[in-house]
Parts: C-alpha cells; sequence; structure tokens
C-alpha cells in the first residue's frame, strides 16, 4: 500500500460510489457494478487531473484494475521526476 | 499519508450526518471538502448526494438543458457541485451530439419536455462551421462568405425558434477560432481571414442575442483564451471521447456555466464586506503605520491596488461595499482617508464596522443597516480564523477563499459568480453614491460600534467665544429661528442681544463646530445671567444639525465653568416646554442637575458648582477666547 494507490482509492470510491475500504488492488470493472465506460472516462480524468500526469490511449487500455492503474501513474509520476 | 486519511474521514463524517438528518452539518462540510479538493473526483462524491440533502436545504431548484457537439458529460458532476455551493440544485440534460437545430425547432423534442429553466447552446466552430475549420485554406473567399452567413442564420432561426417554444434563458457559446489557423500568420492579414470569419460570426451572435430577451453570450473564445488554447484542449481526448477539454480544464468551464447559473437564480451577493489589514493592504496599520503599510504602483502594494480596482468594479455594478475589520478606528479611518496608495476611499463605503467585536456580529449589523439579507453578503478576509468564525457563525453568507498570494486577490474576487450581473439597470450604477449620500447625512452615525466611536471619528473642533460684532447677526437669528434644541426659546433681536452683552452680568457665548465632514458654522448660543452667588441660564440652544453629539455638553460645561470662575456657586435654569423642543427636555437631567421647581410653564433646574462633574467630553477639540472680558 502506497499513497498513490491510497490516492486513486479515494478517486474510485468517489467516480464509483464505492466506500474507498471496499476498493481494492483487483477491483475492476466485473466487481464494481458502476464502472463502465463512462466512468472509466471520469477515472481518467480525475486521475489526471489530480496528479497532472497525461494518459495515452494505449496506457487507458490497461487500466483494467485499480491496482493497474495506481501502477500506472505511479510509473508515470517517477519518469516525470526523472 | 494524513492527507489520504483526511479526505477518506471527511467524507465519512458527511456520510454520518446525511444518515443523521443533520443537512446543514453536512452541507457545510461538503462545501469545505469541495473548497480542499475541487476536481472530478469530489465533484462525483458532492452530486451524488445532493439528492439525499435536497428535501432538507433550502436549495434552488434548477434545470439546465445542455446542447452540445462535443462530450460535455464528465462536465456535469462538476457542474452540479459547484452549484450546489451556490445553494442551486441543478437537474442536468444533455442533448444528442449535434441534434441541437432539430431539438430546438422542433416543439414535441425532449429539450421542451424537459422543461429547462436555462438551455446552454454549447457548438464549437469544427461542427457549427466546418468548412470554415479545417480545410480552410481550400475554401474559395466567396464560398467562405456563404458559410459565414449560413452559419449566422442557422443561429438566428434557432434562437428565434427556441424563443416561440420557451421561455427559459439561452446561454450561447461563442466560437474559439482555431489556435493554428491553416495559414499561419498570412491568417491575420485580412479580415476574411479564418480568425477574422470566426470573430465575425462571434459579433453577429452578439447582435442576435440583443435583440432576444433572455439570451445570453457565454464568450467562449475569451474564455480558452484565459486558460491558453493549447492548455485548454486536449486532442488526443479529442479523437478518443469526442472531449475536446483537457482533464484540468473541465472544472473552469463548469465554472464558466455557473456564472451565468448564479445571477439566474438570483443567488447573488448585493454587497462585499472586505477586511483591512492584508487584505486592502499589506501589513497592519496599527503596527506598521501610516507610511508602513503596503499599498501603492509599486510591488508589492501594486498587488492591493488590483483588488481595489476589482472592488471598484463591483461598484459600478451597484455592488455594495461595506469594511468590517478588528482596528482602531482612527488609525484605519486614517489611512482609508489618507493614504495616497488607496484607491478606495470612505466614499466608496456603505457601512463600516471598525472595532474589536467578532466579525459575524458586525456582519449581521452590516446588512440590517444595509436593508439586505444576511445571505446576501459576502466577505473577502486574508485571515482563514475569521473566516472559519464566519462560515460557521453565518453559513448563509458567501465567504471568498483568498488565495497566499495578494497578487491573485482580484482574481479571486472577480471570478466568484454571487457577483455576476446579467443586466443592469442605472438604478443599480448609481446605488453606491445614494448610499454614500445617506451615510453622510444622517447614517455615519450608526456604522460604529458605540457613540464614543463615532464621536472620535467625527474629529469634533469647538470654538467658544463671547459674542462681538461679527457675530450678533447670527446669534440673534439663531435666538429666532431655533425651535428644537432650545430650553427656554426667548427670541433676541439683535440690538436685545447688543444691549445683554454690553452689560457686565450677561455672558452671551457662541459656539462654533467643525468634524471630518465639514465646518458646520456658528451653530450654538448660550446666555448666562449672574445673580449674585447663581448664575441663571437665561438661553440655551443649539442648531439641529449637531444635536446629539456632545457639543451641547462641550458648551454647558463651558458656561458652568465661566460661571464659577467668576465665583458662583451655583447653576440655575429653566425648561420651558413648546411643541417642538421636546429634544432639549432631558438635558439638564442628563448632566447632573437637580429639579428645585415645577410650574405650569415649566421646570427650574439647578448645579451645584463647587462639587460638579461636568467636563467637556474630552473627544471635542476646544478653543476658549475671551474677546478680552473675563
Amino acid at each position: 500500500m502506497n499513497s498513490t494507490f491510497q490516492q486513486v482509492q479515494v478517486i474510485a470510491s468517489d467516480i464509483f460510489g464505492v466506500p474507498a475500504g471496499k476498493i481494492t488492488a483487483d477491483s475492476s470493472p466485473e466487481t464494481i457494478e458502476t464502472w463502465d465506460s463512462m466512468q472509466h472516462l471520469n477515472l481518467v480524468l480525475a486521475i489526471e487531473e489530480k496528479f497532472g500526469v497525461q494518459l495515452a490511449p494505449e496506457d487507458i487500455e490497461q487500466m483494467k484494475t485499480i491496482g493497474a492503474a495506481a501502477a500506472l501513474v505511479a510509473k508515470k509520476l517517477q519518469s516525470a521526476v526523472r | 499519508m494524513a492527507a489520504e486519511h483526511d479526505v477518506i474521514n471527511l467524507r465519512e463524517e458527511i456520510d454520518r450526518l446525511i444518515a443523521e438528518g443533520a443537512a446543514e452539518k453536512a452541507r457545510a462540510r461538503m462545501d469545505e471538502l469541495w473548497r480542499r479538493d475541487p476536481g472530478s473526483a469530489a465533484a462525483s462524491f458532492v452530486a451524488s448526494r445532493i439528492g439525499q440533502l435536497r428535501e432538507k436545504l433550502a436549495l434552488a431548484k434548477f434545470k439546465l438543458a445542455i446542447l452540445r457537439s462535443f462530450t460535455v458529460e464528465p462536465i456535469v458532476p462538476l457542474l452540479r457541485a459547484e452549484a450546489f455551493i451556490y445553494g442551486i440544485d441543478l437537474e442536468v440534460h444533455v442533448g444528442d451530439f449535434n441534434t441541437y437545430v432539430q431539438d430546438i425547432v422542433d416543439a414535441s423534442s425532449s429539450l421542451y419536455r424537459f422543461a429547462p429553466t436555462a438551455v446552454v447552446l454549447a457548438v464549437r466552430v469544427e461542427e457549427a462551421a466546418p468548412d470554415l475549420a479545417g480545410d480552410f485554406a481550400d475554401l474559395a473567399p466567396a464560398a467562405a462568405r456563404q458559410a459565414v452567413e449560413r452559419v449566422v442564420r442557422t443561429f438566428e432561426q434557432s434562437v428565434s425558434a427556441f424563443r416561440q417554444h420557451s421561455q427559459a434563458a439561452l446561454i450561447v457559446h461563442s466560437l474559439a477560432p482555431p489556435g493554428h489557423p491553416s495559414l499561419g500568420v498570412l491568417d491575420s492579414q485580412s479580415e476574411a481571414g479564418q480568425s477574422g470569419l470566426v470573430r465575425k460570426i462571434n459579433a453577429e451572435l452578439r447582435r442576435i442575442a440583443e435583440s432576444f430577451r433572455g439570451v445570453y453570450i457565454l464568450d467562449y473564445d475569451a474564455l480558452v483564451a484565459r486558460y491558453g488554447s493549447q492548455r485548454w484542449h486536449d486532442e488526443r481526448k479529442w479523437l478518443m471521447a469526442r472531449l475536446p477539454i483537457s482533464a484540468d480544464h473541465l472544472l473552469p468551464m463548469a465554472r464558466e456555466w455557473v456564472r451565468f447559473l448564479v445571477p439566474l437564480t438570483g443567488r447573488t451577493a448585493k454587497a462585499l464586506v472586505v477586511d483591512l489589514d492584508n487584505t486592502l493592504w499589506g501589513g497592519v496599520i496599527g503596527e506598521d503605520g501610516l507610511t508602513g503599510i503596503k499599498v501603492g504602483p509599486e510591488y508589492p502594494g501594486a498587488a492591493y491596488q488590483v483588488l481595489h480596482r476589482a472592488l471598484l468594479d463591483l461598484s459600478r455594478k451597484g455592488i455594495l461595499l461595506a469594511i468590517c475589520s478588528k482596528n482602531n478606528l482612527d488609525d484605519a479611518m486614517e489611512a482609508l482617508d489618507k493614504h495616497p496608495g488607496m484607491l478606495v476611499r470612505p466614499k466608496h463605503f456603505a457601512a463600516v464596522r471598525i472595532n474589536w467585536t467578532d466579525k459575524a456580529q458586525n456582519l449581521r449589523e452590516i446588512a440590517q443597516e444595509l436593508n439586505i439579507g444576511i445571505e446576501s453578503l459576502a466577505f473577502l478576509d486574508d485571515n482563514p480564523f475569521e473566516r472559519e468564525q464566519v462560515r460557521a457563525a453565518l453559513p448563509e453568507v458567501t465567504v471568498i477563499d483568498l488565495p497566499q498570494n495578494p497578487l491573485e486577490y482580484a482574481a479571486a474576487v472577480r471570478d466568484c459568480p454571487v457577483f455576476e450581473r446579467l443586466t443592469l439597470s442605472a438604478e443599480d450604477q448609481q446605488r453606491t453614491a445614494m448610499y454614500a449620500e445617506q451615510r453622510q447625512r444622517a447614517h455615519a452615525e450608526q456604522t460604529f460600534q458605540s457613540k464614543e466611536d463615532f464621536f472620535r471619528f467625527l474629529e469634533q473642533e469647538a470654538e467658544l467665544e463671547p459674542v462681538s460684532d461679527l457675530t450678533l447677526a447670527r446669534v440673534a437669528q439663531l435666538t429666532q429661528k431655533t425651535n428644537q434644541f432650545n430650553l427656554t426659546t426667548r427670541r433676541y433681536t439683535e440690538q436685545q442681544i447688543a444691549e445683554m452683552a454690553a452689560r457686565s452680568d450677561w455672558h452671551i457665548f457662541s459656539i462654533r463646530v467643525k468634524d471630518r465632514f465639514g465646518d458646520h458654522g456658528l451653530v450654538g448660543v448660550a446666555i448666562a445671567h449672574d445673580q449674585g452667588e447663581q448664575c441663571e441660564v437665561d438661553t440655551f440652544l443649539l442648531s439641529c444639525r449637531v444635536i446629539g453629539r456632545t457639543v451641547e455638553t462641550a458648551l454647558l460645561a463651558h458656561i458652568a465653568q465661566s460661571a464659577a470662575e467668576r465665583g458662583c456657586r451655583r447653576l440655575v435654569g429653566w425648561f420651558l416646554p413648546t411643541r417642538k423642543n421636546a429634544p432639549a427636555r432631558d438635558f439638564y437631567e442628563q448632566h447632573g442637575f437637580q429639579r428645585q421647581e415645577s410650574n405650569g410653564t415649566g421646570s427650574l433646574w439647578a448645579l451645584d458648582l463647587n462639587n460638579s462633574p461636568l467636563r467637556s467630553p474630552d473627544w471635542i477639540k476646544l478653543k476658549v477666547h475671551n474677546g478680552g472680558r473675563n
């Protein structure tokens, strides 16, 4: 558990309307009922805005779980620091 | 990380408060959440809770339809959250992509079934006038002109049809010219260039809007320019999701819409109450003094002048300005009045509360004085503690969060939607002047916490002197025409006054008063008659212009003191009631005199001069001239 994951967890909780505690790294459209394509766009936009990163279409394809989304953000932030 | 626990806790607290039915508290916490972390995530949280609070809060219901040529769905939660903060319960209907013309023309469309309060027409140049966008370089000049005409005609017909079917407000986005014109710098060399033609359409849009009631232009071009076209747009999102606006600029888009919704619902502020230290100027006047505070054309004082200009713009729109500051009145007024860097002056403020009382109480009084509801006040203060105190005590007040940097203060004020107006009447523009006049006359007194503060603020100076050839006529005139503050109402001619003045046992004093508002001139007369050990007040009068400002005490103290100096032990005086002199009825009693007798014509009062506490108030600067006598 790192702070990026926790931040993504809060964002996902807000966007999908699910308590933060119920969102795990494995949470996905299969486990979260409200995770449809429009909410997926909202998740992407909220992440971009919150972390100041830009997600490319291929990045967005990869975001199949919250864990994957958090890992992607962490990678983006790291390459931004370098 | 503590911050994440914080935001999770805040959300849990909000849900708990909602479950407990504590709607106002929940709302205050949602307000806090939104101020701390405004964005897409928090917007979804806030927007999804409005429904649970709707019944318990006094929200203005508003139905907004958005007709569009691009994806706006991710903006909707931001819009609903932002509107909620301003007390608006927003229901949003989004039209299909590019069906806006059909939606407007067809009286039975889903648009009209929705029965909107307002409609936003958000169309981009790329969709409204495709030939003026992508392939413009291929377009012959005549074809380009025709394209402009066609676009303008479509807009005009749409607006006209809309007005036939609906009385809702209509907010039309202007078109933003392309960031990169097809012909590069060459494009700017002609009115018929790509940018020139788009701007021509925009000018026509303004003309169309002006010719219909309730049709407004949202200057999308200027909005994009304010944030920068390159940052505003996100080409990847456009290609992926038909969303042309980048993630960072969805909130500014929502906020621009709210600037229309707030005046349309009447959730506006009628007055802005400002703090002084570190808000209107840099520094603390009580510590740094007149020469130490920062305000003027140079940095860092320039930041405050930028704010002053924003305040003056509000004032010109009919929004009243008021002051609420914890300060010593004299220090603060001196800075407002005399500091060369101040662009706002006392005359710009309709109410002033400079004292050490808590600000919520002062705000209540200001609302009362200006005769507006407390919900019509906005509050500007650099001190987060004061802001929180006001938020907690008066949740109806719009509290503006000031950024750390004073250079950003003006933008915080200008961006606040409660100051938006969609129309301006002549009355609006004169409102400040009307209030200022009122204040100049009788109101000034009420702007102070205590009478004493008011008296000190007045900076009165009184000049006392025996009647002379120069003042004889005026003294006689005052005895003849003064009715209200006149204890005996004895009328004297000039000759009678001159006769009395020539005798050694009669003492005639005049008093001249000026204060910070100006010179009142000779406004009072007292005539004393020595009768052995006692001195009788034959006449005591004051012009109504200065009644109740303790000048009367100064005059009475002076005749008492001079009588004592002449060896008198008692000062006596009649109060002879008339139909008009009630204001003088309690004068002797209030100044420590004892009633001696009453008869059918009046009452006689006396003061023992040997241990009289009667003194002139220390806030009046006294000048006593002897005129060669006594």
